[in-house]
């Protein structure tokens, strides 16, 4: 086995909702942080796709924005290919964000409205300097459009010009144009329609597979990422409480979190009609409850997961944070699922 | 016995090249105590559909034909006076954003309240003990005194409870739900599913819910109008629809949506794009991005038709061949 492209360890963002200075000093409050991400630790193998999933607030998207420098971590390390990259701001060092680039959600957010699809594309291209004459840039601009699927001719075109599903080709485009090896997608298909969504995510599979990309891809769609990954993980409130190979998770989910997501996703081979639903929600990220933090909805809490964070610990191909499974209060059996 | 008959309507927007249709013949029908799931793209009329109904079209779009019929009585051609006063107590309606659908500056209490008093004869003691009363049955916990709370103070699935105890408190015949899930997380959108499931049952109130989530219908919905570019292509028992879909559109649809379980290698994809509602295509709206697209496609456009239970409006009448 090879080492692997991109290995994180430790990773944390906190941020500062203190109120000022005076105003703690005259109303007696204390100082408050957010955790987004507390402590999240993975590794990507080359030309495969770690999949983040879980619901709003999990801090998926802030690792996305952690390893592309354009958040800096309060602590721990990304090591991409041996390079250390947790002090670095985006586009440092050049040499090596050339090869890590970012697919985004929005694809009418993400594209300049000013500028001509052929300007976008070549964008990254120039400011690494991957090709500096522009005939070559353009010609290069040209081979790009026809690899997603558009035409040589739409990039004299600008984006209002192009559907949605049209324009998160174009950004592909953009994100490939500088030959990377590494690509972060965070929620690229969730502003598309369903048969729209088709087309993107076979677009990003035989990228894969020509190019022997690496994807980080975040979502909150457990269907999607089925398709997408060879590896998942699932986050709840900053913490990566489950990590396994795809095929695992689905048959055989561990962490009762895994499998209160699995249960709920709606279906639509009507499998999960007129169950009855877990209750409660994620609570407020400000104020997460102590020890375990899926405690308050857990079937299986006990004293000891309100007191004590559960290590992140390897249990057959899956590493999982929670103190029932290590004690062996659970029934991890694989699940009989009707397909 | 139905509550709702919508009859060939046509919604039309003036445009600079002309009217432009968003809707058009669009026909349905739902029973008391029915759950009508309306899905389709963006852009395919599903909305537009729900606010012709609730007589909530944004000038300058009008209806232009067609009929929309209340218990036997037409509301389509109603005085804005008269809108006003079905809206809430006959047929009521819930967003997609619990939060811009609530008053940020009014507790909860005194939009119930509010609710109440302006459609039933009530004294305001009597709508209050009515309105905790919705709480308690939207699943609020300790609603004696959450109703004096603000919006704001409650979670989004929470609010989503409130607005739905909003919709259902005059006790209307009809509700218009539009997107209800979209903006929560799965967990908390299986919990909304399963209450709007249980109220349609228990108070027989006839639901339409606008989605566009496939996964959102067949677990809540008991028929389903499949729409694309402004039409209706294909309407039926939810079951039959999703399992053996008979227009090429849906039967596309269906097999380009990810699933749990064994994964494919490549998924179904349907090529293209929906046309926009200026630039719809002679005949069969579909026949571009159709796999089974024949001469007949391009010049005359199919009309519903089938049993009672099913329709579909293709000209392939057997079905998509194998």
């Amino acid at each position: 086995m090879t080492a692997p492209l991109l290995t994180v360890t430790g990773l944390k963002k906190s941020f500062d909702l203190s109120q000022p200075f005076l105003n703690r000093m005259l109303s007696g409050g204390g100082r408050k942080f957010v955790h987004a991400v507390d402590g999240v630790e993975f590794a990507i193998e080359r030309g495969t796709t770690l999949s983040l999933v879980g619901e709003s607030g999990c801090g998926k998207s802030t690792v996305a924005k952690l390893l592309m420098g354009l958040t800096r971590p309060s602590a721990g390390s990304i090591d991409f290919d041996g390079n250390q990259l947790s002090g670095t701001t985006a586009g440092q060092p050049p040499a090596v964000r050339r090869r890590m680039q970012m697919i985004f959600q929005d694809p009418y957010a993400s594209l300049n409205p000013r500028w001509r699809v052929a300007r976008i594309i070549a964008e990254p291209m120039k400011s690494f300097g991957t090709h500096t004459d522009p005939t070559e840039r353009r010609k290069e601009v040209d081979r790009l459009l026809e690899f997603v699927g558009l035409s040589a001719a739409d990039g004299e075109k600008f984006p209002h010009e192009f559907s949605g599903g049209q324009r998160q080709r174009i950004s592909i485009a953009r994100a490939i144009s500088t030959k990377p090896e590494f690509l972060v997608c965070d929620e690229p298909t969730s502003a598309l329609d369903v048969s729209v969504q088709a087309q993107i995510l076979n677009l990003m599979r035989e990228l894969q597979r020509e190019l022997g990309l690496t994807y980080l891809f975040i979502s909150h769609d457990l269907a999607v990422v089925n398709y997408i990954s060879d590896y998942i993980g699932v986050m709840y409130l900053g913490r990566l409480v489950e990590l396994a190979p795809a095929d695992q998770i689905f048959a055989a989910p561990q962490h009762p979190y895994t499998r209160l997501l699995l249960e709920t996703v709606p279906d639509i081979t009507m499998a999960h009609r007129d169950m009855d639903r877990p209750a409660g929600e994620v609570p407020n990220p400000i104020t997460p409850p102590k020890g375990c933090h899926f405690n308050p909805r857990c079937p299986l809490a006990n004293d000891r997961c309100r007191i004590e964070t559960p290590a992140f610990l390897q249990h057959g191909a899956a590493q999982v944070r929670c103190h029932a499974i290590e004690e062996g209060r659970i029934d991890t059996a694989p699940l009989e699922r009707a397909v | 016995m139905t509550v709702l008959t919508v009859e060939n309507l046509t919604v039309a927007f003036p445009g600079r090249n002309g009217v432009v249709n968003a809707i058009e013949d669009v026909s349905l029908s739902i029973s008391p105590g029915e759950i009508l799931g309306m899905v389709g793209e963006s852009g395919a009329g599903k909305s537009m559909t729900g606010a012709a109904i609730i007589g909530l079209i944004e000038p300058p779009g009008r209806i232009t034909k067609g009929k929309i019929s209340l218990e036997g009585n037409r509301i389509d051609n109603l005085s804005p006076e008269a809108m006003r006063r079905i809206r809430g107590r006959k047929i009521g309606a819930i967003f997609q954003d619990p939060l811009t659908s609530l008053n940020p500056v009014l507790t909860v209490g005194d939009q119930l309240i509010e609710t109440i008093q302006t459609h039933l004869k009530l004294t305001k003691p009597e709508a209050r003990a009515r309105a905790i009363d919705w709480l308690r049955r939207v699943g609020i916990p300790a609603p004696e005194a959450r109703i004096d709370t603000y919006p704001h103070q409650y979670s989004g699935g929470m609010r989503q409870r409130v607005v739905i105890a909003l919709a259902l408190c005059a006790e209307p015949q009809l509700v218009i739900a539009d997107e209800p899930t979209t903006a929560l997380d799965v967990s908390v959108q299986a919990q909304i599913i399963a209450l709007l499931r249980k109220l349609a049952r228990e108070t027989g109130v006839a639901v339409v819910l606008v989605t566009h989530d496939m996964g959102v219908i067949a677990e809540t919905a008991d028929r389903v109008a499949v729409m694309y570019a402004g039409r209706i292509v294909e309407v039926g028992a939810v079951a039959e629809v999703l399992t053996s879909p008979k227009h090429p559109y849906t039967a596309g649809l269906m097999a380009s949506i990810p699933r749990i379980g064994p994964r494919p290698d490549v998924l179904a994809q349907i090529e293209g794009a929906m046309p926009r509602p200026n630039a719809r295509p002679e005949g069969c709206a579909f026949g571009p991005r159709c796999p089974h697209r024949m001469e007949i496609c391009g010049q005359k456009r199919p009309e519903l038709s089938g049993t009672a239970t099913k329709s579909v409006a293709c000209h392939l009448t057997q079905g998509v061949p194998a």
